[in-house]
């Protein structure tokens, strides 16, 4: 079992829904959120997953399918 | 008792032993060093400062090291020039550049960081050192590395210009082209800090890491006399280096070694990545990610780590912030060659177009004591002027040729 942490961003439009209740019926991965600012024009949610590492790949590319933005908790480390 | 106290979480505060690691557990919010400030101020002092090293190491009492075998002992105390001819031309009596185009040894600020990085890695057991980087960064890492005989990885996308690969492979560390784009490698090198046991040096490194800039601040207020500036125009990549020099100007007022914090701190973006100046100017309290399209690669991150963390310091400090486009830029790069003789990579470029627009909008004033930080060498990044220089002056090889060209009599003098 591997456990990675993620930065996740919500479009506008894609607020309201229930992604990561969602992520975690459609995959085998725990989903945990520690830190999260929900605005009515805004969010970002600090995740972390917990699974096979190929099922939270799986489970990563939902979220990207579902129109949310996934970023490695440390945001852009090319510098 | 050390001087290093923790590691502190910047969102819930939770503390953590200072070892190699840069998120807290709890709240998944970014690390930073905290100090036995009474123990320090029992120790530290204007005259202790001056008679240190000369290098940025004669602040070793802020800085996030135990030991005194220092990686990169020759990083920083780079000249703080009165600028005062491009201070004329913009309309500012005292205008000061704190030029670290000089800085050793790689010629970027980049040497700052790194060197406390490296020191701290090799504190902590570190025997191998790894950074994502297309430029400085890696610059300064793989130098590091190859003096302090450390083994360095150095990740980068595999789209990157030759020159730029060929300023790292010199060094010979382990040069690793990933094939993908900056997110891929943002992900990639995020897994490999959590799985190998590298010092990654703005990883899991970070908090450490970002500490040495705060020597900038540092070194400006002694430079000073022991004053803090007014003004502080700064460049904004990842928001790490405003948000250090606004914590080490208030560390030297807390030691007692300035009586007070007078500084506005402004920020700089290129208008091609400027999701922190953009938030700024909106009022937001937020950023929104970009995707960075601007010649000043070097300041291209389009989701900042510490984006949050400058807007607020900025507001703290009463601020501001701007962005200039890339023309402003090359023109910010020639302003300051041309009057003051320091050729600046493209980051400097957009530190001189922003202050010179702070200075239009009278955000700065022509009495207030201004500090522009210049942190890269023009020689870096000379693509980006090779068009707007000019050509040189071709001539057959006679004197009359000569006198022609330059329209001189036979017997003028040097200058007509």
């Amino acid at each position: 079992m591997t456990s990675l942490r993620f930065h996740i961003r919500f479009p506008e439009n894609k607020i309201k829904e229930p992604i990561i209740y969602q992520i975690g019926h459609e995959f085998k991965v725990v989903t945990n959120v520690r830190r999260a600012d929900v605005r009515e024009t805004t969010g970002w949610m600090d995740l972390e997953l917990t699974g096979e590492t190929e099922e939270i790949e799986r489970a990563i590319d939902g979220i990207r399918t579902k129109g949310c933005v996934v970023d490695p908790i440390e945001l852009n480390v090319v510098e | 008792m050390s001087k290093m106290k923790a590691l502190v979480c910047r969102e819930c505060g939770k503390e953590y032993p200072p070892k190699a690691i840069h998120v807290c557990e709890m709240c998944f919010g970014p690390l930073e060093v905290k100090y036995n400030y009474e123990e320090i101020k029992g120790t530290i002092s204007r005259k202790k400062i001056e008679q240190g090293p000369n290098s940025m190491w004669r602040y070793i009492d802020l800085l996030p090291v135990e030991s005194t075998a220092i990686i990169g002992p020759h990083a920083g105390l780079t000249p703080l020039v009165r600028a005062k001819n491009l201070g004329a031309f913009l309309g500012i009596d005292e205008l000061y550049i704190k030029n670290d185009t000089v800085n050793h040894p790689t010629l970027s600020f980049k040497d700052r960081v790194v060197s406390v990085a490296l020191t701290r890695a090799r504190e902590l057991g570190f025997e191998t050192v790894a950074c994502a980087s297309t430029g400085n960064l890696a610059n300064s890492v793989a130098a590091h590395a190859a003096a302090a005989g450390m083994k360095c990885y150095v990740f980068i996308p595999a789209d990157l210009e030759a020159a730029k690969v060929l300023g790292n492979l010199i060094y010979k560390p382990n040069v690793v082209e990933v094939e993908g784009n900056y997110d891929d490698v943002n992900r990639l090198c995020s897994e490999i800090a959590g799985e190998h046991g590298w010092a990654f040096v703005n990883i899991n490194i970070r908090p450490y890491y970002a500490e040495g800039s705060k020597t900038l601040a540092f070194e400006t207020v002694e430079q000073l006399g022991w004053r803090t500036p007014d003004q502080a125009v700064i460049p904004m990549a990842s928001g790490s280096l405003l948000t250090k020099i606004w914590k080490g100007l208030h560390e030297m007022h807390a030691l007692g070694l300035v009586d007070s914090v007078r500084t506005k701190i402004n920020g700089a973006q290129a208008e091609g990545c400027s999701p922190i100046a953009t938030a700024f100017k909106a009022g937001r309290d937020f950023f929104k990610p970009v995707k960075p399209k601007t010649i000043a690669k070097s300041l291209a991150i389009g989701n900042p780590a510490d984006g949050y963390y400058a807007l607020k310091a900025t507001a703290e400090s009463k601020g501001a912030m701007d962005a200039v486009t890339d023309e402003e830029v090359v023109e910010g790069i020639k302003l300051l060659a041309q009057t003051e003789g320091i050729f600046a990579e493209t980051a400097g470029g957009v530190t001189i177009g922003v202050l010179r627009k702070l200075v239009k909008q009278g955000l700065i004033k022509k009495s207030d004591l201004t500090v522009a930080y210049i942190t890269g060498n023009g020689l870096k990044t000379q693509e980006a002027v090779v068009d707007a220089v000019g050509r040189p002056f071709r001539i057959q090889p006679s004197l009359v040729n000569f006198q022609k060209t330059f329209k001189m009599g036979k017997n003028s003098g040097g200058d007509s």
